[in-house]
C-alpha cells in the first residue's frame, strides 16, 4: 500500500499545551492520518472474517483500541488490518499508520510485526509531542495481542508470547511495566511516577528500584539522561 | 475559510474601544505613577480615575480594590495572603470540588504544607452547590470560604448572595469577625451582577482577559479591615500588599472593560441566551448520544457544554479546529497532566463523560451564521469519529 502525503495541512490540527513549554505541533503525516485514517473498520465487525483480534485499553483511560487482522495460515503474513480506536489525534494517527505498516509490501510475518515498536511507529509519522508517545504504546500492543490470538486459535501456544512484568512494590502490587506506563505518561520524578502509580507509598524499600527504572525508561523513550 | 471562535471562557478578543484609551499609555504618556514629577502625576491620576471607576461599578470604596497580574495572582493573593495573616483565629477553609485551579491548587498548598485543614464541598450532578452545604460546613475554626461566582467550564452560576448571607449570620452568631468569603468572578463579570454589596462577599476575583480587556490584567476587591499578607515584597505600589511598578496600560484597559461589559451585559445576555440555547437545542436535537453538562436554567448566557459520549475530545477538538471552530475540551488529551477534567468528575459522572466533553463558549462576535455553521458541521464529524470508535459507553454511566 502506497502512503502518499497529502498537501501541507498548514497549523490546523494542532494542540496546545497548556502549560505551554512544549508545542504540540503535529507533522503533516500525523495529519494526513489522523484526518484521512487508513484501513480502518467502518461498520460493525463481522468477527468470522477475521483470525487474529486484539484489544487493548479502556474509555475510562482515554484511550481503547481494538484490531481485526486476516493472517495468511500458510505464509502467516498479514493480509489485512482493520481496527478501531477511542482516543485522540495521536492515537487516531499511530493506529492508522501502523495498519499500513504491517500490510504494505505484501504485509509483515507475525514474527516480524511482533519486534515493531512504538518508535518505528512515531518514526514514520514524523515524530509525535512527547506526551504523546504512550499512544502509539497503545497501538503495538493492541497489535502483540492480535499476534497471541492467532497463535492460540492455531494451537501454537509455543508461540505466545505473554508481556511479562515483575512486580516492584508487593505492596502496592507495582509492576516495571506500570513504571514504564508513568514515564510515558510524563512522570519524571519518583513523586510523580507515585502520583500515577502509588509505588512504595507503603513500602520506601523499594524506592531505589523504582528510581532505576525511572532513568532506564527515561532515557529509553525520551534520550533523558 | 471560516473563523468562529468558540473559545471566550478562555480568553476575550480586545475590545477596541478599551485598546484605543489604553494606547497613550503605552506611548506617550510613559511615566510610573511613583515618580514625583508631572510625567508621574499623569500615570498616578488615570490610576486613581480607573480605581474610582471600577469602584463605583463593584459599589465598593477605591481604596478596596488591588490591582494584580489577573486572575490567578488574585486568587492566589485572597487565599493564602489571608489565611496566612489569620491563622491563629483559625486553620479551617472551605471550598469546592470544583473551583478554578488556581484556587484549588493555593487550598491544596495550605492543606498539604501550611497545617490548614480543608473541606471541598462536591457539586451535585447540575454543578450547583446548595447554600446549605456551605452552613452545615461552617464551623468556628473556619476562616475562609472560596467558592466561585460562576464555573468555568460548565458555566453554572452559583447562589453567591444566598451562601454569602448564611456565611455573614454565622459569623455574627457566633461572633467570628476573621470569618471571610471570598469568590472568584471571572467568568461572572461579564454577564452577572457584580454589585458586591449584595453579593455579601468580603474578597472578590476578576480579571481583564475574560471580558474583553487586556491580558495581565486583574483586581481582587478586599473589604476595608481584612488583612492580607503579601505574596510579593519589595514597594508600596497596592497599600504594599502587592508591590511592583503598576501595568498603567493595563488598569486603564481594565476598567473600561468593566465599564463596557457592565454597561452592555443586559442586552448581550439576552441576544447570546437565544444563541447559547439554540445551540444547545440543535446539537441534542440532531445529535444522539450526548448530554448537556451543567445546569440548564442556572447557566451563563455563553456556556455551552456538551459531552458527545463514545469519542474523545481531543480529536473533536481538531476536527472543529480544521473546520475553523475554535472550541475546548476537558479530554484528558489536551491538558499537560493528562488527567481529565476534574470538574465533569467533579459532577459524578466516569472518566468517559470527561474525555468526550467539549466547552463552546460564546461572545461579542458570535453570530447566529455562526451557530448555524457550527450546528451544520458538527453532526458529521461526531459521525465520523464514532465510527471509528470501539465504545459504546452505556448510558447508565451518562445519562
Amino acid at each position: 500500500m502506497d502512503h502518499k502525503q497529502e498537501p501541507v495541512l498548514g497549523t490546523k490540527g494542532d494542540v496546545a499545551s497548556h502549560d505551554q513549554t512544549k508545542s504540540w505541533f503535529y507533522t503533516d503525516i500525523v495529519k494526513e492520518h489522523f484526518f484521512h485514517p487508513k484501513n480502518f473498520m467502518e461498520n460493525d465487525a463481522d468477527e468470522s472474517l477475521y483470525n487474529a483480534i486484539g484489544k487493548v485499553g479502556s474509555p475510562a483511560c482515554g484511550d481503547e483500541l481494538r484490531v481485526w487482522m486476516k493472517v495468511n495460515p500458510e505464509t502467516e503474513r498479514i493480509e489485512e488490518f482493520k481496527w478501531k480506536t477511542f482516543g485522540c489525534g495521536s492515537a487516531i494517527a499511530s493506529t492508522s499508520i501502523a495498519s499500513v505498516i504491517v500490510t504494505e509490501n505484501g504485509g509483515m510475518t507475525l514474527t516480524e510485526a511482533r519486534t515493531l515498536k512504538p518508535q518505528d511507529i512515531m518514526e514514520r509519522l514524523g515524530g509525535l509531542p512527547q506526551r504523546k508517545f504512550h499512544c502509539s504504546v497503545l497501538c503495538d500492543k493492541a497489535l502483540r495481542d492480535a499476534i497471541n490470538d492467532f497463535y492460540r486459535r492455531t494451537d501454537q501456544f509455543d508461540k505466545m508470547v505473554v508481556e511479562s512484568s515483575r512486580i516492584i512494590d508487593p505492596v502496592s502490587k507495582v509492576t516495571d511495566h506500570d513504571i514504564e506506563e508513568a514515564v510515558l505518561d510524563g512522570a519524571i520524578t519518583i513523586e510523580q511516577v507515585q502520583q500515577k502509580t502509588k509505588v512504595g507509598i507503603g513500602n520506601p524499600n523499594c524506592l531505589p528500584a523504582v528510581e532505576e527504572l525511572i532513568r532506564f525508561y527515561r532515557e529509553k523513550y525520551f534520550g533523558a539522561a | 475559510m471560516s473563523d468562529i471562535y468558540l473559545d471566550n471562557a478562555a480568553t476575550t478578543p480586545l475590545d477596541p474601544r478599551v485598546l484605543e484609551v489604553m494606547l497613550p499609555y503605552l506611548g506617550e504618556k510613559y511615566g510610573n505613577p511613583s515618580s514625583f514629577h508631572s510625567k508621574g502625576k499623569v500615570a498616578t491620576d488615570a490610576i486613581r480615575e480607573a480605581r474610582e471607576s471600577i469602584a463605583a461599578i463593584l459599589r465598593v470604596r477605591a481604596d478596596e480594590i488591588l490591582f494584580t497580574s489577573g486572575g490567578t495572582e488574585s486568587d492566589n493573593l485572597a487565599i493564602l495572603g489571608y489565611a496566612r495573616m489569620n491563622k491563629q483565629f483559625g486553620t479551617h477553609i472551605i471550598t469546592t470540588s470544583f473551583e478554578h485551579h488556581a484556587v484549588l491548587e493555593a487550598v491544596m498548598r495550605l492543606e498539604k504544607k501550611e497545617g490548614f485543614r480543608v473541606t471541598y464541598l462536591a457539586p451535585d450532578r447540575e454543578g450547583m452547590i446548595d447554600p446549605k452545604q456551605v452552613a452545615d460546613a461552617l464551623c468556628e475554626d473556619t476562616i475562609l470560604v472560596s467558592i466561585m461566582y460562576a464555573n468555568n467550564e460548565i458555566g453554572t452560576i452559583q447562589p453567591i448572595a444566598e451562601i454569602g448571607n448564611s456565611i455573614q449570620k454565622f459569623r455574627a452568631e457566633k461572633n467570628l469577625p476573621h470569618l471571610v468569603f471570598h469568590t472568584d468572578a471571572c467568568q461572572a463579570t461579564a454577564y452577572l451582577d457584580m454589585n458586591i454589596e449584595k453579593l455579601h462577599v468580603d474578597m472578590l476575583t476578576l480579571n481583564g482577559p475574560k471580558i474583553y480587556g487586556p491580558k495581565g490584567t486583574g483586581l481582587l476587591y478586599v473589604k476595608r479591615g481584612i488583612k492580607l499578607e503579601p505574596l510579593m515584597f519589595g514597594g508600596a505600589q497596592e497599600k504594599g500588599i502587592r508591590p511592583g511598578t503598576e501595568d498603567v496600560a493595563g488598569i486603564i484597559g481594565l476598567a473600561k472593560a468593566l465599564e463596557l461589559v457592565q454597561k452592555e451585559r443586559a442586552t448581550e445576555s439576552a441576544r447570546l441566551i437565544v444563541l447559547r440555547d439554540q445551540l444547545i437545542d440543535g446539537i441534542l436535537g440532531s445529535i444522539k448520544r450526548t448530554r448537556l453538562n451543567g445546569s440548564r436554567e442556572n447557566r451563563l448566557p455563553n456556556n455551552v457544554n456538551i459531552s458527545f459520549i463514545d469519542i474523545e475530545g481531543e480529536a473533536l477538538l481538531l476536527y472543529l479546529d480544521a473546520s475553523g471552530i475554535y472550541a475546548s475540551t476537558g479530554s484528558a488529551c489536551t491538558s499537560a497532566s493528562l488527567d481529565p477534567s476534574h470538574v465533569i468528575l467533579a459532577l459524578g459522572f466516569p472518566y468517559e463523560v470527561a474525555h468526550g466533553s467539549m466547552r463552546f463558549s460564546l461572545g461579542h462576535e458570535t453570530s447566529k451564521e455562526d451557530i448555524e455553521y457550527v450546528l451544520k458541521t458538527l453532526p458529521p464529524l461526531v459521525a465520523t469519529l464514532r465510527s471509528l470508535s470501539p465504545v459504546s459507553v452505556d448510558e447508565k454511566y451518562w445519562l
